[in-house]
């Protein structure tokens, strides 16, 4: 209980701190990505721009001449017919790439189709108003996936081969079994009950995902992968069709027609259990989207404390007091990595095991 | 909320859905279930060789109070047996003494009537002598006192005297 109340007040204090980040990065004067970063602005707009997807990989930027040291990806692009092409091609941003006869521009991490000139049109908000082509590429987001998804398929997979020769296995896999083991018996089984089985191979795939991911996003290759919207979406849609379509006749019956209510108080309901089926997965796509990026706001502002404070506390001091924070912060993310794969996973059996539940009580 | 719309990205949305798709089938099919079923088949095992222990442990415990029960059984039928040995032996004493006076009562009233029958012998001899030695007395008795006449006379006068009352 008091480890729940622990990460609850953890999750509330960086969701805290995300939203100062936030306010105070929005309304900012974009500049033009790598370069020095010395002041504020250009801090924030690192940040903001760490946290986006990116069509290279980049691994670190030079700060003297303004050279992405990295390489580039595959840019697919789909728009009227398949194009595809290096992001070398875009110059990071700064040159028009041409494409079986159509020109696309790269301004802050999106591609836009624009004429040869690449010219961009913006609205009164500064939002560009060109049209922009469904953006299928290997960007690092999708690289990170590609890695996770290969490291997961390849450690379990040799776990269960482990199984062929012998009962208990060696080597790694005794350390990924507990873990399994772990989703089995902590969070498919006392959430879902007896139908559990049928729904870990989604659950574990999940939760090892979301933890790796979380894990990596945490290295210096500056993965953001699950701090991305379309992420969480697409992760919480898995579980809002997964809910829906293990849906028993009493789980429909409690949202459209609440047994043991009057039937004025039915009708009542009815809206709110209704709501209550997209806020769940709702819930689950902002908690984790929210989190990792709050805390990778918090660990690269932290970082970001030696050049700020450099003029009031000195070279040392400022470097001294931003590792010993970003250390501790960086400490506490490892515990949300899996906090959050743990809360994600818990919650989808959670929201299975109400879907599935036979209610005997009615 | 402008921000993040803006932040959202079909392409990756697609891209992820995909891949975690993809990712989703292959370690079903290479991981999961194999993990999953192992582990049953671990656990049922272990499950399983519990059970056996457990019922190894009971029928132990019930092959003892089995042999106690024998035990016990025998130690009643000895006991019973016991008894009864005993019993046949205090009634054959008691009939071996019965027996016994009931002869010592026979040989005694065999002896009695011994004795009973000596005595009346004796008796009958006694009887026989005295009535032999009367005889004799009374005839010697007789041939003295007849020797003379006047005492032949007087007897045969009290013969007649005693005839003639009768």
């Amino acid at each position: 209980m008091s480890n729940k109340i622990t990460s609850f007040l953890s999750i509330l204090a960086l969701l805290i701190f995300s939203n100062v980040a936030f306010a105070s990065s929005t309304g900012e004067n974009e500049q033009i990505d790598g370069g020095a970063v010395d002041t504020q602005e250009e801090i924030n707009a690192y940040i903001r721009h760490h946290l986006q997807d990116a069509h290279d990989f980049t691994l670190f930027t030079l700060g003297e001449s303004g050279k992405h040291i990295g390489f580039p990806l595959p840019v697919i692009l789909w728009d009227d017919g398949l194009h595809v092409f290096m992001s070398s091609k875009f110059h990071h941003g700064a040159a028009v790439a041409e494409s079986n006869g159509n020109y696309y521009k790269l301004y802050h991490g999106k591609i836009y189709k624009t004429n040869a000139e690449g010219e961009i049109s913006y609205d009164e908000d500064r939002h560009p108003t060109n049209a922009r082509p469904l953006d299928l590429s290997i960007t690092k987001n999708v690289v990170g996936m590609l890695f996770a998804g290969a490291l997961l398929l390849f450690g379990f997979a040799s776990l269960a081969k482990n199984y062929k020769n012998k009962p208990i296995p060696k080597g790694f896999g005794r350390v990924l079994e507990p873990l399994v083991i772990y989703v089995r018996d902590e969070i498919a089984r006392p959430n879902i009950g007896p139908k559990a089985d049928r729904y870990m191979p989604y659950l574990l795939t999940a939760f090892f995902y979301i933890w790796l991911l979380n894990l990596l996003g945490l290295t210096p290759l500056g993965f953001n992968v699950t701090g991305n919207i379309a992420v969480t979406v697409c992760l919480a849609l898995f579980t809002f069709f997964i809910v829906q379509f293990s849906g028993n006749k009493d789980y429909w019956k409690h949202i459209f027609w609440m047994p043991g209510v009057p039937v004025p108080m039915k009708i009542l309901l009815m809206p709110i259990e209704l709501l209550g089926v997209f806020t769940k997965p709702f819930a689950l796509l902002i908690r984790l989207f929210a989190n990792i990026t709050a805390g990778h706001f918090v660990v690269m502002s932290l970082i970001a404390l030696t050049i700020t404070m450099k003029a009031v506390f000195g070279p040392i001091a400022a470097t001294g007091m931003s590792f010993a924070l970003a250390l501790f912060i960086t400490v506490i993310e490892i515990l949300v990595a899996f906090l959050q794969a743990y809360i994600f996973t818990m919650l989808s059996a959670l929201f299975i095991g109400m879907a599935v539940e036979e209610h005997d009580h009615h | 909320m402008d921000q993040l719309l803006n932040d959202f990205s079909p392409g990756l949305f697609i891209m992820q859905a995909l891949i975690f798709l993809v990712l989703l089938l292959l370690l079903t099919k290479f991981a999961w279930k194999p993990i999953v079923q192992s582990l049953r088949i671990r656990e049922e095992s272990i499950q399983d060789a519990l059970d056996a222990a457990e019922r190894a442990k009971q029928e132990m415990a019930q092959l003892k109070a089995d042999n106690e029960k024998l035990l016990d059984e025998a130690r009643q039928q000895r006991d019973t047996i016991l008894k009864d040995a005993r019993e046949v032996a205090a009634a054959l004493k008691e009939e071996a003494k019965a027996d016994a006076g009931k002869q010592a009562e026979r040989m005694i009233a065999d002896a009695k009537a011994a004795i009973d029958n000596e005595k009346r012998a004796a008796l009958a001899e006694v009887k026989t002598q005295v009535a032999a030695l009367s005889l004799e007395i009374t005839e010697k008795l007789l041939r003295k006192k007849l020797s003379d006449e006047s005492a032949q006379k007087e007897l045969i006068e009290d013969f007649v005297q005693e005839v003639k009352l009768n």
